[in-house]
């Protein structure tokens, strides 16, 4: 396998979208863990620029870190989780076990898929692969009833949301 | 010395405009030769370039990135000491006030030795340019202050975050014509870049107000990022018929596309889509959303001095404040690019100067400098218009706000979208003259229907609510003031 | 490499700046912090109680009508790009996709319309439900 700089810039992106991950669980700061999230999504977005899925990785920023999680720091705010420190433990068995079951599971996974990985070229991708013209034709052509349907899920979210949030409870 | 009279001042007048006007031609002139200088390229620049084209391809792409991002970060950063300047006089002319004009005026002095003698008794005016420098310099010097329980690591980052979205917000703008150099990057997606860096600038904002611990700034934080989301949604949506008009989010080919002869047949003038109706009532969407997006009067409201002390950045000094303060003014000019780049036909000039054959005009039109400076002569139009609105409108209530988003310009971005799609559905399949009659009897009847609902309902309540607080009984009884015994000699 | 390599050299660019500007703040200054100077601003009077409080619902309410709106746009933008350039066949199937698409957008704000979701002096309860509380 030749290594080209597409995949050394993908390799950091993703490095540093997984240390962010990490970050995500480590942190003890509701807000900083939601800040970093903010961040893997982020990057996520230019993972999927590198691998040429521009609306997509564009939809991902848009999507997930302009919208979802401005409602995720609300919520936080909403709920001022301030005193983390009260719901921890001090020698909590389970934390061990977690990164035990992590770290295996890690390298079960590496086992399996890096022999494969090493071996497989780098595919190319079609001529306009990804790009908005590409997905606008096939969404609109062949996935009609999905389509369709996601609009009709987006207004039972409507409804949904509204009723949770304003309805009195008795 | 005596006052001038009028008609000096007319001549002054004059004089000046006439000055500037050279100053604009020789200016022209310049962009011309430029670019015939870099398509000869002298020594030096000849083996720059070989140097270049030696290297790896991989290390020459992000060589070349690197360059045009310094040149997509050097005219928004520059510019902002001017801009500020540049807004505190205009605002004081428009409120009659004289605003910052000395700071930066040197005069040497007539008898000291050490002055050659061609500097004595000279003046030197920079009519109040320096004191944003000034102002700049006073920040950086001062004493930095981080009230107590504030997440620190949250608060240094809310300004910075702030900053990063000013600076990024214009990387797929195209600054000029030659593609050398710019736009930096020039994605399928350009125009959803925009949508989503801006949209990065909640976070700066609610980490700000949220990691102050103070009331004001998270009232302030709260305010900022309902306000941002809100107008972010009409914006999205006004945006989306441009695209439908245009056919692509490239940005180059948004502007490629505004070259066209207007309406498609009137030869002389481009295809802008704030000529078109859609693009007007787009456009118009556009700015409103523009001007809430960067906070701007009459969109303070985050920031309301008379409500939330200072909003989001009360608890903001020095530096800090001085970050948020940057970050919005070149929020505020890279948006008006933006708006020029989708609606005024980007680095182009009103006029189609190949089509009356004036090759010399469109030669300039497509240099790097002659583009960019189109680009920002549009830009401090765009800023002009800023600061004309904050001297003209007072700030709305939070309610009003809400409503003018969600009730207003969402509803109407809606409309034209569909409206935009039937059109275009009607004159391609039907034909170009029907679609336009469907079109603009449709406009007919939006407007109508408006106008009926806005008669039955809003206004009337608005008003109820007008009389109900004029017609309210005093509370205390007029204070009688007695009239004071006049004391005679 | 693809052409967001120049997004990220910009992003690399802006960042760097971002640093700078940071440590010159860090740098720069005096340091003398007091007790007084440090207090929260509230006014000149002494902080009461603590900064981060519960906010009425009606921001998250705000919030979460945007995300629903903002998606339902996402799902356009592709075709956007397709529509007008497409053949007859295309164009005819597709609008009337859209509008059927579309038509769901009008039912949602109606919606939040008629129980006025988004009504800044409205009651945080649904009409029909204070209609039944009077």
């Amino acid at each position: 396998m030749k290594i080209t700089p597409d995949m050394i810039v993908f390799a950091m992106l993703a490095g540093m979208a997984a240390l962010s991950a990490v970050g995500v669980v480590a942190f003890r700061n509701a807000v900083r863990s939601a800040l970093c999230l903010v961040f893997t999504f982020f990057l996520l977005g230019f993972l999927y620029f590198a691998l040429n899925m521009e609306m997509l990785g564009i939809t991902q920023i848009v999507v997930y870190t302009g919208a979802i999680m401005v409602l995720f720091l609300f919520v936080i705010m909403l709920l001022n989780l301030g005193a983390s420190h009260v719901l921890e433990e001090k020698s909590d068995p389970k934390k061990v076990i977690g990164i035990g079951f992590g770290v295996s599971l890690a390298v079960l996974l590496a086992s399996q898929i890096v022999p494969v990985l090493i071996k497989v070229n780098a595919p190319t991708a079609p001529e306009g692969f990804g790009s908005p013209q590409v997905i606008g034709n096939v969404l609109f052509t062949d996935y009609v009833f999905p389509f369709e349907a996601v609009s009709i899920l987006l207004l039972l979210g409507i409804v949904g949301s509204v009723l949770l949030a304003k309805r009195r409870l008795s | 010395m005596a006052t001038p009279t009028a008609a000096q001042r007319a001549a002054g007048t004059a004089l000046d405009f006439f000055t500037t006007m050279i100053l604009l031609l020789i200016f022209a002139i310049g962009c011309e030769v430029s670019t015939t200088a870099w398509a000869e390229s002298g020594k030096f620049t000849q083996a720059f370039m070989d140097w270049l084209r030696s290297l790896d391809p991989t290390l020459q792409d992000v060589l070349a990135a690197l360059g045009r991002a310094i040149l997509a970060i050097i005219p928004v950063f520059a510019p902002v000491p001017f801009i500020i300047w540049y807004e505190r006089r205009l605002l004081s002319w428009m409120q009659d006030r004289i605003g910052p004009n000395r700071t930066g005026n040197i005069t040497f002095s007539r008898t000291s030795k050490l002055i050659p003698s061609f500097l004595k008794g000279k003046k030197f005016k920079l009519f109040g340019l320096a004191q944003s420098i000034a102002d700049g310099i006073k920040l950086f010097t001062k004493e930095d202050i981080m009230p107590t329980k504030t997440d620190k690591f949250l608060f240094i980052l809310g300004p910075l975050i702030a900053l990063f979205v000013a600076l990024t917000l214009g990387g797929t703008i195209p600054w000029a014509g030659d593609r050398r150099f710019t736009p930096v990057a020039d994605i399928n997606v350009g125009l959803l870049y925009v949508m989503a860096i801006s949209s990065l600038g909640a976070y700066g904002l609610v980490l700000a107000g949220y990691s102050s611990n103070n009331k004001y700034s998270l009232l302030g934080a709260l305010r900022a990022s309902a306000q941002l989301i809100s107008y972010e949604l009409a914006m999205g949506v006004s945006l989306a018929a441009m695209v439908m008009v245009t056919g692509s989010l490239k940005m180059t080919e948004i502007v490629a596309a505004q070259e066209a002869p207007l309406l498609g047949f009137i030869g002389f003038l481009p295809n802008w889509n704030i000529f078109t109706p859609f693009g007007l009532v787009s456009g118009f969407i556009f700015l409103i959303c523009m001007f809430a997006e960067t906070n701007r009067p009459p969109f303070d409201l985050p920031e309301a001095e008379n409500e939330l002390v200072a909003g989001y950045h009360t608890e903001y000094s020095t530096k800090r404040w001085g970050l948020f303060m940057m970050a919005e003014y070149m929020a505020m000019f890279t948006f008006s690019m933006v708006f020029s780049t989708v609606f005024l036909g980007g680095y182009h000039m009103p006029i189609r100067w190949e089509a009356i054959g004036m090759d010399f005009m469109a030669g300039i039109e497509r240099s790097y400098l002659g583009g960019l400076s189109v680009m920002m002569l549009k830009g401090v139009a765009g800023l002009t218009l800023y600061i004309w609105v904050r001297a003209t409108y007072p700030r709305f209530r939070y309610d009003q706000l809400m409503n003018l988003g969600w009730k207003f310009l969402l509803p109407v971005a809606t409309a034209n979208l569909i409206v935009t799609a039937t059109w275009i559905m009607i004159s391609k399949v039907y034909g170009a003259a029907p679609g336009w009659m469907f079109a603009i009897g449709l406009y007919a009847v939006a407007i109508a229907v408006y106008l009926l609902l806005r008669s039955k309902k809003s206004r009337q309540y608005l008003d109820t609510r007008a009389v109900d607080m004029i017609n309210q009984p005093a509370r205390r009884a007029p204070e009688v003031v007695e009239p004071v015994a006049e004391v005679t000699a | 490499m693809g052409s967001y390599i120049g997004i990220l050299a910009l992003m690399g660019l802006a960042v760097v700046l971002c640093a700078v500007f940071a440590t010159i703040s860090w740098l720069l200054g005096p340091k003398r912090n007091t007790t007084y100077k440090n207090a929260p601003y509230e006014c000149g009077v002494a902080p009461v109680g603590d900064a981060r409080e519960r906010f009425p619902i009606k921001f998250y309410l705000v919030a979460i009508i945007f995300i629903l709106f903002d998606i339902e746009v996402v799902f356009l933008w592709a075709w956007m790009t397709v529509y007008k350039g497409g053949t007859v066949e295309f164009i005819k199937f597709t609008f009337f996709e859209f509008l059927a698409f579309m038509s769901t957008w009008v039912l949602g704000y109606a919606y939040i319309l008629k129980v006025k979701a988004i009504e800044w002096d409205e009651p945080e309860a649904l009409p029909s439900e204070i209609q039944e509380a009077a």
